[in-house]
């Protein structure tokens, strides 16, 4: 545990992270995780050790004061949706917000390192489809009705286009929307609608998908 | 614990049983939380107070549904429905209105006494075993069922109740106790492992998790009785076991699969359309690698090490005209030299039967490992193109355009500003195209003068096609007639003049191609598409011809080989006739083996060819990326300085990277390793190398003088299509190979099958020295015709019979859809007759629902049925790999 080592650490080194994970195991101290945490991370997540070291790593250089390189006593650290979306994985994309909103506890963007790690999981390519519609809906859910209104399709529209259809164009491609995905007639999607349409849709795996 | 457990055995009733543990835990839980909440309390601080409670109430409801679910899914078997949401409800009702924070803490304090009480009434209970319990619990039902109040008191007494049974040992169980805790066991151990896939918040899946490993630890040592339960820990523990060496393994392949980093950081930039083409790049080097490992371990390190020397004989030996030049680079270069007389090539292998201490059968070794590595390939192609099948979706279906260009366009990988706003862009107008498509099918302007352009062009690619085929045959033929003369009399072009002329073609074509494809105005996607098969087409052309010309030339090598075999009886003739005249027991005259004659070795031929063609393709693509790529970049960013416009954004600027042409030329070069790997042993290693480069290579080109594309295409889409033409290559390359290993006779004095009138002879040979008689027989029967026939035929009918039902299942599918919209139109009607005269069209709207839901199942059976046949499929196809 000696503080040099720690600096040292280089978590976008694919060789130094694969020596240190050795070097853990041979009984070095430098422990970032108990064999036990990482038991169950890999329980509840679709990552290995490695991956999950360099999420730490990631969440970590997000606020280096805040968040301890020790974590084998799961401290209770949040960080707010305002740093966690500088990350240069979301950064570009128009959901951000949202993304890191439907994966925090409270709603509000505040992630725990388990939320965070479960965010990825999430959008990992292991995860399987139900999953990722799951977290779809809810991330295209801006208002969080359970169902995915006109409105929240408006959102949407504008923040893939950048605001650049007209609000006739923006209107019809809503009520298209709707038309094609919605079976029962409420003129919103319920997520049994979401899922219907989705479960064809050929990108879908493939873009909705971030690799850490 | 041991109190759930007994309570899970002693009632049965299926629904106590499922939320038993649960409810425990619960219970526990809240007794915990309360006490937090006293805590808090004792603080004063009100406003914490209440926010904390707002939370809890929260994850309390959170919890309760999920319980309900849990206990409504295992109700289903039995029909106790009705009783499970009752009570259910009754809970729901009892949080929701006991709240007051003063009654709940004194009655805390009351079920902490009752409790205490309960300790020696458990005592008793342990020696009554399950029957008293199975009646107390009906007790217990039937109160529950009267106590609708939602009291708290009453509340604690059930939960007392449920208690005092839980108190019991695992030992005293009935056999369906047991069956039912087992059943318990088990639905635990999937919950732990489907945890993963479950929409929770992490905070939930850590504790559930735990709460399920608690469960396990206790009671999986309880499960099975006397021998039994040996057996049964143990197989506990080497499941465990198990799973932690799965586990582990799996971690280990993560830290094994190379480039991650590399690909991700083109990812963010390129989005995944680029990115695919790295990834298909590392699939490629892994396949390579395991090429490479079978031929290296098992044929070029055996020969090397266990067979006779360099020069301890003829086909090992540099013949002694060469023997001047051998060493010389330009000589090397060609793999002529001591490079073609080492295990780099075919005919350097010896025919000896079996070599060294280990008795190792090489003739046999080379020929497995050169049917396997085509096998290998095979399997491995189509295995991947099965997953990508089943993991695209439907796919081709139109009828939720929008919806589907709203929610699934925006590539989640992209990272980089600028790519960003390309997305942003052809997000945009792929919208207003679809408006526009939507709002009329846009006429066109001159439907004459289009399609004139199209077959011009067309016509324009046929002619390029043609003209590029038979530069290649005239090439290669003129390149006969100078290896006849003697390389050293003509210069280095007219040496290389084949592959660089394939090169030059594979590089300039496309292009072309290219520029007549802005004649013919399609949408970009059918373009591509089109520009694809053109390439592929081209390819495969420029490959065929080559092979061609070299059966031409086998042809010639065959008939100097005839001449050389019978010079040479006559030579040796000569020698023992002159030196040994009378006596044959006398020791023969040793000769040098650089000094003996020998054959013109097709095989070797074959294999140096296709070297050089892959070395020569290799240097064009990277000296294509230097020049093409790299100066370009560093003209237009350092000219921009002093130019008349804006060379970044005008004429030149930096090129865009080309996923199809580069895979094309990926898939190709693969083709050919495919092709010359039997003849050339050293063709993988040599893959691997260059792909090695090249992924290193082409990501610091990527990163450095590429930009993101304006236009992105789907990468999904085609990673199926890029496969179906990786395995129309492996197919159209192992043709010429086994032509040639099954109808031309190997060389008489060099390879592993000299003296063999057919390459495969040596299975024959192995089967009659190596196995028992029997074996053989069998083997022989078995490849009878009258047996092989009917078993082709037999998969035939198979292959058939699951079209056809693929097919019916299709209709099927249509058909559900058709009346899917029926539904949904009939719905629309009734909400309009709704708003119309204000009708209930609640009962029209159940049934639609109740329609979709029916339709939905039939549809997901239809997808499991699929799923099978792709199976099946599947085996069929490893079987007929097998075959062959």
């Amino acid at each position: 545990m000696n503080g040099a080592g720690r600096h040292r650490r280089n978590f976008h080194s694919n060789a130094s992270l694969w020596w240190e994970n050795l070097l853990t195991r041979m009984g070095n101290k430098q422990t970032t995780f108990t064999e036990g945490q990482f038991e169950s991370y890999q329980d509840c997540t679709f990552f290995t050790r490695k991956e999950i070291l360099r999420l730490h790593g990631r969440y970590r250089e997000l606020a280096p004061h805040l968040v301890p390189l020790d974590y084998t006593n799961d401290p209770d650290i949040k960080l707010p949706l305002a740093l966690i979306i500088t990350m240069p994985e979301l950064k570009e994309n128009p959901f951000r917000d949202r993304i890191v909103e439907t994966f925090s506890e409270d709603g509000r963007g505040n992630l725990t390192f388990s939320d965070f790690v479960d965010m990825f999981s999430a959008l990992s390519e292991t995860s399987p489809r139900e999953l990722k519609t799951v977290y779809a809906f809810k991330i295209y859910d801006f208002n969080r009705d359970n169902f995915i209104c006109k409105e929240d399709l408006e959102k949407t529209l504008n923040k893939l286009t950048k605001g650049e259809l007209t609000p006739e164009e923006v209107a019809l491609v809503c009520d298209k929307a709707v038309e094609e995905a919605d079976l029962d007639g409420d003129n919103k999607l319920s997520f049994a609608d979401f899922e219907n349409m989705i479960s064809k849709a050929p990108d879908f795996l493939s873009n909705f998908h971030i690799r850490i | 614990m041991t109190k759930c457990g007994v309570s899970v055995l002693t009632t049965g009733d299926e629904d106590e049983v499922s939320s038993c543990y649960e409810e425990h835990e619960w219970g526990k839980n809240r007794v915990k939380g309360r006490e937090k909440e006293r805590e808090k309390k004792k603080r004063g601080n009100a406003r914490k107070k209440g926010a904390s409670r707002a939370g809890r109430g929260d994850e309390e409801l959170e919890e309760r549904a999920e319980r309900g679910e849990k206990g409504r899914r295992r109700r289903k078997r039995d029909n106790h429905d009705g009783k499970g949401r009752e009570r259910d409800e009754e809970e729901q009702a009892e949080e929701k209105s006991g709240r007051a924070q003063e009654e709940r803490d004194t009655e805390e304090g009351d079920a902490k006494r009752k409790k205490k009480n309960e300790s020696a009434k458990r005592e008793e209970k342990k020696e009554d075993g399950g029957k008293r319990a199975v009646k107390e619990k009906a007790n217990a039902v039937k109160t529950k069922k009267h106590k609708k109040k939602s009291s708290e008191e009453e509340d604690v007494e059930e939960e007392e109740e449920e208690e005092k049974e839980k108190e019991l040992r695992p030992e005293s169980l009935s056999p369906e106790e047991l069956e039912k805790l087992k059943e318990a066991v088990d639905e635990k151990k999937k919950l732990i492992q489907t945890l993963r896939g479950k929409p929770w918040p992490m905070k939930k899946k850590l504790s559930t998790l735990r709460e399920s490993q608690e469960f396990l630890e206790k009671y999986e040592g309880a499960l099975g009785k006397g021998k039994g339960r040996r057996l049964y820990a143990y197989k506990v523990m080497m499941t465990k076991k198990w799973m932690k060496f799965q586990r582990d393994f799996e971690n280990f392949k993560t830290a094994c699969i190379p480039w991650e980093m590399k690909i991700k950081e083109i990812e963010s930039h390129f989005g995944s359309s680029v990115a695919s083409y790295f990834i298909f790049l590392r699939w490629m080097y892994g396949i390579n690698m395991i090429l490479f490992g079978l031929t290296f371990g098992l044929v070029m390190v055996p020969e090397a090490l266990m067979g006779r020397p360099y020069g301890s004989m003829p086909r090992k030996t540099v013949p002694r005209a060469d023997e001047a030049s051998a060493m010389d680079f330009a000589v090397l270069w060609d793999f002529g030299g001591y490079a073609q007389y080492s295990v780099l090539f075919y005919g350097y292998y010896n025919n000896q039967r079996a070599i060294g201490w280990l008795k190792f059968r090489m003739p046999l070794s080379y020929f497995l490992v050169g049917v396997g590595t085509v096998a290998y390939s095979y399997m491995v192609v189509i295995r991947t193109m099965a997953r990508n099948a089943n993991e695209s979706g439907g796919g081709d279906d139109n009828s939720f355009n929008f919806s589907w260009k709203m929610f699934t366009s925006w590539d989640y990988l992209i990272g980089n500003p600028e790519t960003a706003d390309n997305k942003f862009a052809s997000i945009t107008t792929s919208f207003k195209e679809a408006i526009l498509e939507e709002q009329e099918s846009r006429k066109d302007d001159n439907i004459h003068l289009t399609r004139f352009l199209r077959v011009l062009a067309n016509f324009l690619v046929m002619c390029c096609l043609a003209g590029s085929g038979y530069l290649i045959y005239f090439v290669v033929r003129r390149s006969q007639k100078f290896a006849l003369d003697g390389l050293d009399n003509h210069s280095w072009w007219e040496r290389n003049e084949v592959n660089m002329v394939m090169s030059l073609l594979g590089m300039f074509c496309p292009m072309l191609f290219d520029v007549i494809s802005t004649l013919e105005n399609y949408h970009p996607r059918i373009a591509l598409q089109w520009q694809l098969g053109r390439i592929f087409a081209l390819f495969l052309g420029n490959l065929y011809t080559f092979i061609i010309a070299l059966m031409d030339e086998i042809n010639l090598k065959r008939k100097e080989e005839e001449i050389v075999k019978f010079n040479m009886t006559v030579w040796e003739a000569s020698l023992y006739n002159g030196t040994v005249p009378e006596n044959s027991t006398a020791p023969p005259v040793t000769i040098h083996p650089a000094d003996v004659p020998r054959g013109p070795c097709w095989e070797t031929m074959v294999g140096q060819e296709f070297v050089r063609l892959i070395i020569s393709d290799t240097m064009t693509t990277y000296i294509t990326l230097l020049i093409g790529d790299f100066l370009r970049a560093v003209l237009v960013r350092f000219l921009n300085y002093c130019w008349c416009w804006d060379l970044e954004a005008g004429f030149p600027s930096y090129s865009e990277f080309d996923v199809s042409g580069n895979v094309l030329g990926l898939i190709f070069n693969q083709g050919m390793i495919w092709m010359g790997a039997f003849y050339a042993p050293c063709l993988p290693a040599l893959n691997v190398l260059r792909l090695h480069v090249s992924m290193y290579l082409q990501c610091w080109a990527v990163m450095c003088c590429n930009v993101p594309q304006e236009r992105v295409f789907k990468a999904s889409g085609s990673n199926n299509f890029y496969m179906a033409m990786l395995l129309v290559i492996l197919f159209l390359s192992t043709l010429p190979a086994i032509y040639t290993i099954v109808t031309i006779p190997p060389s008489f004095d060099c390879g592993p099958f000299s003296g063999k009138s057919r390459m495969f002879d040596v299975i024959q040979e192995t089967l009659e020295s190596d196995f028992p008689a029997w074996f053989s027989k069998v083997f022989s029967y078995a490849s009878n015709p009258g047996l092989v026939l009917p078993f082709l035929l037999l998969m035939v009918l198979a292959i058939y019979y699951l079209q056809s039902t693929s097919k019916s299942f299709k209709e099927a599918n249509v058909e559900l859809k058709k009346k899917l919209q029926m539904a949904r139109k009939a719905m629309t009607q009734a909400a309009e007759q709704q708003s119309n005269n204000n009708a209930s069209p609640q009962a029209q709207k159940g049934e639609a629902r109740s329609f979709l839901w029916w339709s939905e199942i039939g549809s997901s059976g239809i997808h499991g049925k699929k799923k099978k046949k792709k199976e099946t499929f599947r085996a069929l196809c490893k079987d007929l790999n097998v075959l062959l």
